[in-house]
């Protein structure tokens, strides 16, 4: 086989696909460029900024004047390193730097910086949401190239993006489905987002995929043909073009024919792939050593100072989450993989109030504090994505959850302060002392309320033992209603249950 | 034009001392700056009178100069500034702001400097003032300085003569005084091949030693732009000026140029020569006469001196000529690759190509014979499926010859060498096997592959010989300062011989008498 080791079964929902699995194997490998979120291009100092004038973040490096020379940008070789940590990678010690040569006029140097015998990280993987396991082969350093802008009957080249680092991320063929490419490239996507590794902006092209794809014959040990789908830049229409070369060859095969080693394209618009290079025409590279960029040499310090200097995975949270923190699978899952609440959730719990529990955090969390974020993100008409704080910090809800801990006024209450605090921009504990908002935990106190309620709603009462158990929750509403929120909902609960016991008839 | 004879061309000017060096140019300007305007406006156009013979410069910036000129007069030198008001020519493949950089090529044609090379930049701190442009052989391919858009060099000491290359204007820019330093460019012996041609030292510093951010790239691993001048003391001036780190280039040394001046004496210094690479080429009948009677008659004195010459033999020296011309070329082919017609240059002006056929156009029509033959074989060299057998075997034999030469240099502090087989030979020698000259640059190219530094110094001269002779010496990589005092020493011996060709620039006297060693 090709090394993948994984025994679940090949699953896909794509008619087409399934038929062709139900004789060849499926094998796709990924290429992934990731471009590099560092405030300069990787060989020289001019901006690397999306979005402005043409030709205007240019320097003699970048446009390769005679005479200029590249020196490697050392923040995007502690990003590569970053990404190459998050998916397990060996980090070599010395790794290098070769050219690959080619003509067309986005490339003003005619050739490319790019790593080859040696990248800065190797051997690596990643785990899928299917739990399958994807072995990275590389990851390598390299510069992008500017664009070619066709006008009418004549090209412009604008070299703004000429020499802006990227990464390259190379995966064995261990992909089977259409499904687990793009989710390979969602994972991906995430870890670099998430590590600020990439802005990862898809539209803007900051993230490329390059799909392998063959079929081989059920059980074969011998790969088949590939052809090579270029840049696509979407999880979905990654998923379309694989499905669809997957079915083209597999029309091919079966007619007879036979899978010729190609350059291909994916036109989302037509949901077609298209020839755009065959073999006879592929470039030989001429890769050699760049003789401009001595050997780079990282040391295990490096590799820890970067190591130190990540973010904690989601993966790596989510455990953490469960184990030392008691969430549920599906909280922990939900938290781990956002931003600001996690942040929020870990700035909290750092110093969690006696009484309260990481889990009614969350659940505080999720019902109060995001319900204030929307509204926030509402009031300034922007999507709730967009705002990267919290609008209740971590200690003003900490100030607030110590009254719920130690007993002083209950979640539900909580939720009254936490607005007040919102529209007032007040502390709690000025608003808690203020509206003398103390919880009632005295049983006679809270049995007076509810006799009360018991004694109003005797219909429901009746109701309620001819087996209409979830009158339970209408009488508890009612009381704490009528205790104007301030009873302890626990004590409420049992009270109630008591009084009702009584007068079971 | 017609050459007057021999006999008349080189009547001794030796008694004519016609030339300033760097140093005493900036200590007369920085006492008196108010000379400088005087003094550059007749240097100009004493060199725009005898060029024409030559045709060793391709342009002189008068207007940036005198305006230069008259800023430093007028505001005087300062702190450092130990190359105050002393002119500097360029050879055309290293960038200064509006300056020339056509490489001597048709693809580069009107192309001009976009921003300053490192060494500019360092030499201008240091006061000096460029002025003018040398010609060369194109992209520094070429051993004759024939291979040039604008036309050959000839040598000053016979105008029938190359100057050899590929930095052969620069080489004879400084034999006939137009400047007292000239930069060069050294790839394989393109500084140190002219010196030994035109008669002045020529010293290609280690790998690293100076930056080359601002150097057009040929072979970039062997490139480094190198100097030529009339003294020791100069060659230590401008060395200390340019050579350094530089954050430009990652490929520079660390370790600064630290001035070794007056420290070295020939007694004790252990001379290595190589004595398979020099009997061969003598046995093979390759070794011009005068240059093995100088080779002699240095070591003969050098062991009056009290140095101790050995032989010595350099494994892996025998694979040097073809490792160095796969890896040149290799390099090369990928660093023209800029010259496409798209964004610089010339465009081949037929209309509606298509892309391919506008690079082809473009570059056939812009590129000379010996560029494509250089491109054309390292595009070889790296093809898929040849690069192992040539480029990898020849850069296995650069790290081969690289500890062969540290291995010889446990044993010895220098060697010697001829710098070239030959004297200058006749412009326009036809030559069917291009690998006959590559042979020229046989005690060249050893240096540029093993990173080290060397220099070509003008031998003593008999009296029956006319065209001089270079020596040369080759020191570890990283030791130039040292290879400098070595130079000072034979200067201190009188083994080596500062010459004036006829009709050298008679530069104007200067008004105050100059110190001792001012004058050459």
């Amino acid at each position: 086989m090709n090394g993948f080791t994984n025994s679940r079964a090949v699953e896909t929902t794509h008619a087409g696909v399934l038929k062709a699995l139900m004789f060849y194997d499926v094998v796709i490998g990924l290429e992934v460029h990731c471009q590099l979120a560092t405030r300069s291009k990787i060989f020289s100092a001019s901006a690397n900024s999306f979005g402005d004038e043409p030709n205007t973040n240019l320097d003699p490096t970048c446009v390769g004047l005679p005479g200029a020379l590249p020196v490697l940008n050392d923040a995007c070789v502690d990003l590569a390193l970053r990404m190459g940590l998050a998916t397990q990678c060996e980090i070599p010690h010395r790794s290098s730097f070769e050219r690959k040569n080619y003509f067309y006029p986005d490339l003003p140097k005619g050739y490319q910086i790019t790593q080859l015998h040696h990248p800065i990280c190797r051997n690596g993987s990643i785990t899928l949401s299917n739990g399958k396991s994807v072995r990275i082969d590389r990851i390598q350093l390299e510069e992008d190239a500017g664009k070619n802008v066709h006008t009418g009957n004549h090209s412009l080249c604008d070299y703004n993006r000429s020499g802006v680092g990227l990464i390259e991320i190379v995966s064995h063929p261990d992909l089977e489905t259409p499904e687990d490419a793009a989710d390979y490239l969602r994972k991906l996507h995430a870890l670099a987002v998430h590590l600020g590794v990439s802005e990862g902006d898809m539209e803007r092209g900051h993230f490329r995929a390059d799909a392998n794809v063959s079929l081989k014959p059920k059980g074969s040990s011998v790969l088949g043909q590939r052809t090579e789908t270029k840049n696509v830049n979407s999880f979905r229409f990654l998923e379309r073009a694989i499905v669809r070369e997957i079915e083209r060859q597999f029309q091919v095969l079966q007619s007879g024919g036979r899978v010729v080693m190609e350059t291909r394209g994916y036109d989302p618009e037509a949901d077609e792939g298209f020839s755009q290079r065959s073999k006879e025409e592929a470039h030989d590279y001429r890769y050699f050593p760049e003789p401009d960029l001595p050997p780079l040499f990282v040391t295990p310090e490096r590799v820890e100072r970067v190591r130190a200097s990540m973010p904690e995975l989601p993966d790596q949270r989510h455990k953490r989450y469960v184990s030392a923190c008691g969430l549920s699978e599906k909280d922990a899952h939900w938290l781990a993989h956002t931003r600001a609440p996690a942040a929020w959730f870990d700035a909290v719990i750092a110093r969690l109030p006696k009484g309260m529990e990481p889990r009614m955090v969350v659940s505080f969390l999720q019902s109060d504090v995001l319900r204030v974020q929307r509204e926030a993100a509402e009031r300034r008409g922007v999507a709730v994505e967009d705002l990267t704080e919290m609008v209740v910090s971590a200690e003003a809800a900490l100030g607030l959850l110590a009254f719920v801990g130690d007993g002083t006024i209950s979640l539900r209450m909580a939720k009254d302060v936490l607005d007040e605090m919102f529209t007032s921009g007040r502390a709690a504990a000025d608003i808690v002392r203020e509206k003398g908002l103390v919880q009632v935990s005295d049983e006679h106190t809270i049995a007076e309320v509810v006799l009360r309620v018991l004694d109003t709603h005797s219909k429901s009462v009746v109701e309620y033992f001819a087996g209409k158990e979830k009158m339970i929750a209408f009488f508890v509403g009612q009381t704490m209603k009528l205790g104007g929120g301030k009873l302890n909902p626990a004590k409420v609960n049992a009270v109630l249950l008591a009084e009702l016991e009584k007068r079971r008839p | 034009m017609s050459s007057p004879p021999v006999s008349e061309r080189f009547a001794p000017h030796l008694a004519q001392i016609c030339f300033h060096s760097a140093s005493s140019l900036a200590s007369h300007f920085s006492s008196s700056p108010h000379s400088m305007l005087s003094y550059f406006e007749s240097l100009m156009s004493s060199v725009e009178q005898r060029n024409p013979a030559v045709n060793a410069l391709t342009s002189v910036q008068k207007e940036a100069t005198l305006e230069r000129v008259q800023r430093l007069a007028s505001r005087g030198p300062q702190e450092g500034e130990t190359l105050f008001g002393v002119p500097i020519i360029l050879k055309e493949n290293i960038q200064k702001v509006g300056f020339p950089v056509q490489c001597a090529s048709r693809i580069l044609e009107g192309y001009r400097g976009q921003f300053d090379a490192t060494a500019v930049e360092r030499l201008e701190r240091a006061g000096a003032v460029l002025y003018a442009t040398a010609n060369m052989d194109e992209f520094a391919m070429g051993s004759s300085n024939e291979n040039s858009v604008h036309g050959p060099v000839r040598n000053p000491y016979d105008l029938s003569r190359v100057s050899g290359g590929s930095s052969g204007g620069s080489a004879v820019a400084c034999a006939l005084g137009f400047a007292p330093v000239t930069l060069g460019s050294d790839t394989g012996g393109s500084v140190r091949q002219p010196a030994s041609y035109c008669g002045v030292y020529g010293f290609k510093p280690s790998y690293g030693r100076v930056s080359r951010y601002g150097l057009v790239a040929y072979g970039s691993s062997l490139d480094q732009i190198s100097p030529y001048a009339r003294t020791a003391a100069d060659l230590d001036i401008v060395l200390q000026v340019m050579a350094g780190e530089d954050p430009r280039d990652a490929t520079t040394l660390r370790e600064p140029y630290v001035s070794h001046w007056g420290r070295l004496r020939l007694d004790g210094v252990r001379v290595g020569i190589p004595r398979g690479l020099v009997s061969h080429a003598r046995e093979s009948g390759k070794l011009h006469p005068s240059v093995a009677r100088a080779l002699d008659k240095m070591e003969a004195e050098l062991r009056a001196a009290g140095a101790k010459v050995i032989d010595v033999e350099i494994s892996g020296i025998d694979v040097a000529l073809p490792a160095y011309y796969l890896i040149a070329c290799a390099e090369a082919s990928s660093n023209l690759s800029r010259f496409d017609g798209i964004r610089f240059g010339r465009r081949a002006h037929e209309k509606n190509l298509d892309l391919a056929a506008l690079y082809a156009r473009s570059r056939a029509e812009g590129f000379g014979d010996e560029v494509k033959r250089r491109i054309m074989l390292g595009t070889f060299a790296l093809s898929e499926g040849y690069a192992e057998a040539y480029y990898g075997r020849a850069q296995a034999a650069r790290e081969a010859l690289a500890s062969g030469f540290k291995e010889a240099f446990q044993t010895v502090d220098v060697l010697l060498t001829p710098t070239a087989p030959t004297p200058a030979f006749e412009l326009g020698r036809v030559e069917d096997d291009p690998t006959r000259v590559y042979f020229n640059d046989i005690f060249t190219i050893p240096a540029n592959l093993a990173r080290l530094c060397a220099v070509s110094v003008p031998a003593p001269l008999a009296l029956t010989e006319f065209l001089p002779v270079g020596l040369q010496f080759c020191a570890p990589q990283g030791k130039d300062a040292w290879l400098v005092d070595l130079v000072r020493c034979l200067e201190e011996h009188s083994l080596c011989e500062m010459r004036c060709p006829p009709d050298a620039c008679t530069v104007p006297a200067l008004p105050n008498p100059l110190s001792a060693g001012g004058l050459v």
